[in-house]
């Protein structure tokens, strides 16, 4: 294993997975939160919160996904993640 | 704290890039929401509305609003406003352009009552020089319009992603080192590390605010994007519910009397008081009244006022921008985050914190700036894209304070020559900031730096010296003079550039932070 230090920055990759999966998994934790969140999806005003939740919570993952130990880490983790989390809100949508 | 070296250097990375790229549009964008937050002092003090003076307690509205009607009801019909709390002509409408939209030849009509009970009418071309402000502050001056948007809105919604990214990277690398040196401003140790930490205080201490401000600006350029990602997720559910017009027709001869109107919105929440009603489509089947509702005791929300939707013949409130009821509590969160951004929720006292922090934002991003250019010059001095960057620095951050002076102080002769300002005012903002870009590129950068400070400095004084000519060349009492706020801003700001124009030019190249590029290329 090579020490840490000398491990390159790899700020493209990272970059990447932290715009597109970071903005993917925004929109479905944001919503998990709509449909089962407290209020559930027809509460008033609720989709103005929901809009506004989306960019903080994209901001958030997109600014934390440097701290992967690599590029493809970023990737497998939250791409996993990514692929998780729709399938698992598309089953429940469609079983209810 | 420890962080790993390698994610310190990426952070680093990320940091440097996102800040160089990002940094210059921001700082317009910040210093030009300073302004904002005081935009309609700020035209008075250049153009004060002048007008008959009126007292709102004993005014007849309802007489005003029924002759108009009777005298010119179509023009109404198509809407108007009605102002419940100003001194000056309180009913205007439209007869070039609408209230929305950014165009520079508005026509409004004024009106108010004689004392013989007929009605005055008088067009006036609206300046504009509130917006223009406005606009500078929402798009950095980038000109040209994508869909509905001006194309500089969506340059800051990414720059603000960018920005986002730089607050975050700039805590984590400073995390190892954060207790130690969070309150040490080492001047002694040379200039550079005397901007790195006040770049770092100032960027720590005012965190809260930049990363709301940020996402903020991400959402307010792309949130019909948002949107339309979020229906997908909805399962054809509609996100909005339209409101769905009425059978039949309104007209305004049967308008509901102004006083009706008013109590209605009274009643809609205790404590708010009307101060100003716009409506539109009076001749539809959707009427609507927006009421501007002011509470001292409460948390604004808009960028001004609350706000209140109504039909105001049915007297039905449709919409509010302060919800009531138990089902609120989402409509309020989404009016705080606004208030957020706006920095109306602690009147006064909350306009000048955010009229300070919004200039301690552009501090950051203009010490950032020079912290990099440092950094690079004492690696390589004869790097010709660091004298380019330090140059556009320059040009960009000092340009730009040096147009909207010079605005300033033309918006205030201005309206001595020519009738419709807007197109003037607009364009010597331009002239002036490409004229001082140019200039930056064309002299050494330390001579450019003192020079825009001095010019800064002049400009400020320009302001108070027109002040006060016009007060002595004017019959009008200068007693009742009332934006002298205005001035007093203006000569502090003076005062400042002046003292840092000098120490520009008495310290050059040994204790500033810009490096002496002319300097190192004739070694």
């Amino acid at each position: 294993m090579t020490s840490s230090s000398k491990r390159q920055p790899t700020w493209l990759g990272k970059t990447l997975a932290g715009t597109f999966l970071g903005l993917a998994l925004s929109f479905i934790f944001v919503a998990f939160f709509a449909w089962y969140g407290p209020g559930g999806i027809d509460a008033r005003d609720k989709v103005q919160f929901n809009m506004w939740m989306i960019t903080p919570v994209w901001l958030t993952i997109f600014s934390f996904s440097y701290l992967f130990n690599s590029a493809k880490q970023a990737w497998l983790v939250l791409g996993s993640l990514t692929v998780l989390l729709y399938g698992v809100f598309f089953m429940l949508r469609s079983a209810s | 704290m420890k962080v790993r070296s390698d994610i310190l250097r990426t952070y680093q990375g990320v940091h440097t890039w996102t800040g160089i790229i990002a940094g210059l549009v921001l700082f317009i964008g910040f210093y030009a929401g300073s302004l904002t937050m005081f935009k309609h002092e700020i035209q008075q003090w250049a153009a004060p509305i002048q007008a008959p003076k009126i007292t709102s307690s004993n005014y007849d509205y309802q007489t005003l609003v029924d002759t108009a009607i009777n005298e010119r009801g179509e023009q109404l019909a198509k809407g108007f406003n009605l102002d419940l709390h100003t001194q000056d002509a309180p009913l205007s409408w439209y007869i070039k352009g609408n209230a929305r939209g950014m165009e520079l030849d508005k026509q409004l009509n004024f009106a108010h009552l004689n004392a013989d009970g007929t009605l005055n009418v008088s067009a006036q071309t609206e300046n504009e020089l509130a917006d223009l402000v406005d606009y500078l502050h929402r798009t950095a001056g980038f000109i040209g319009e994508i869909g509905h948007d001006q194309s500089g809105v969506y340059i800051l919604g990414i720059a603000c992603i960018l920005y986002f990214l730089a607050l975050v990277s700039g805590v984590i690398i400073l995390l190892p080192t954060l207790v130690k040196t969070f309150f040490a401003l080492r001047k002694e140790k040379g200039p550079s590390r005397f901007w790195l930490d006040s770049h770092n205080l100032i960027g720590i201490a005012s965190l809260p605010f930049h990363l709301v401000i940020a996402f903020t600006v991400v959402v307010f350029a792309f949130h019909d994007f948002i949107y339309g990602g979020l229906a997908q997720f909805y399962d054809g559910k509609p996100l909005f519910q339209r409101p769905t017009p009425a059978a039949q027709s309104f007209h305004i001869e049967n308008l509901p009397r102004v006083d009706e109107q008013v109590l209605a919105a009274k009643n809609y929440a205790p404590g708010y008081e009307p101060i100003h009603i716009r409506y539109s489509n009076l001749n539809s089947a959707s009427p609507s009244a927006v009421f501007m509702m002011s509470n001292n005791n409460a948390v604004v929300r808009g960028p001004d006022t609350d706000y209140l939707f109504m039909n105001p013949y049915t007297l039905e409130v449709v919409n509010s921008s302060y919800p009531q009821g138990e089902d609120a509590v989402w409509g309020n969160m989404v009016a705080s985050i606004f208030s957020l951004h706006f920095g109306t929720y602690g009147g006064d006292w909350g306009r000048w914190g955010y009229f300070i922090m919004g200039l301690l934002g552009a501090f950051l991003f203009y010490s950032g700036n020079l912290l990099w250019i440092d950094k690079r010059f004492k690696k390589d001095p004869n790097k010709r894209s660091t004298l380019f960057m330090a140059r556009l620095t320059i040009g960009v951050c000092l340009g730009s304070m040096i147009a909207v002076a010079f605005t300033l102080v033309a918006a205030k002769w201005l309206p001595t020559i020519v009738s419709n300002t807007n197109y003037a005012t607009l364009y010597s903002y331009y002239a002036a900031f490409f004229a001082f870009v140019i200039y930056s590129f064309l002299k050494p950068v330390q001579k450019a730096t003192t020079a825009g400070f001095y010019m800064l400095a002049s400009l400020c004084t320009l302001m108070v010296l027109s002040t006060l000519l016009k007060l002595a060349s004017s019959d009008v009492n200068t007693l009742f003079y009332s934006s002298y706020m205005v001035d007093i801003v203006a000569a502090i700001f003076a005062a400042i550039f002046f003292k840092m124009a000098k120490r520009q030019h008495q310290k050059q190249a040994t204790q500033t932070i810009m490096p002496a590029f002319e300097q190192a290329s004739r070694v």
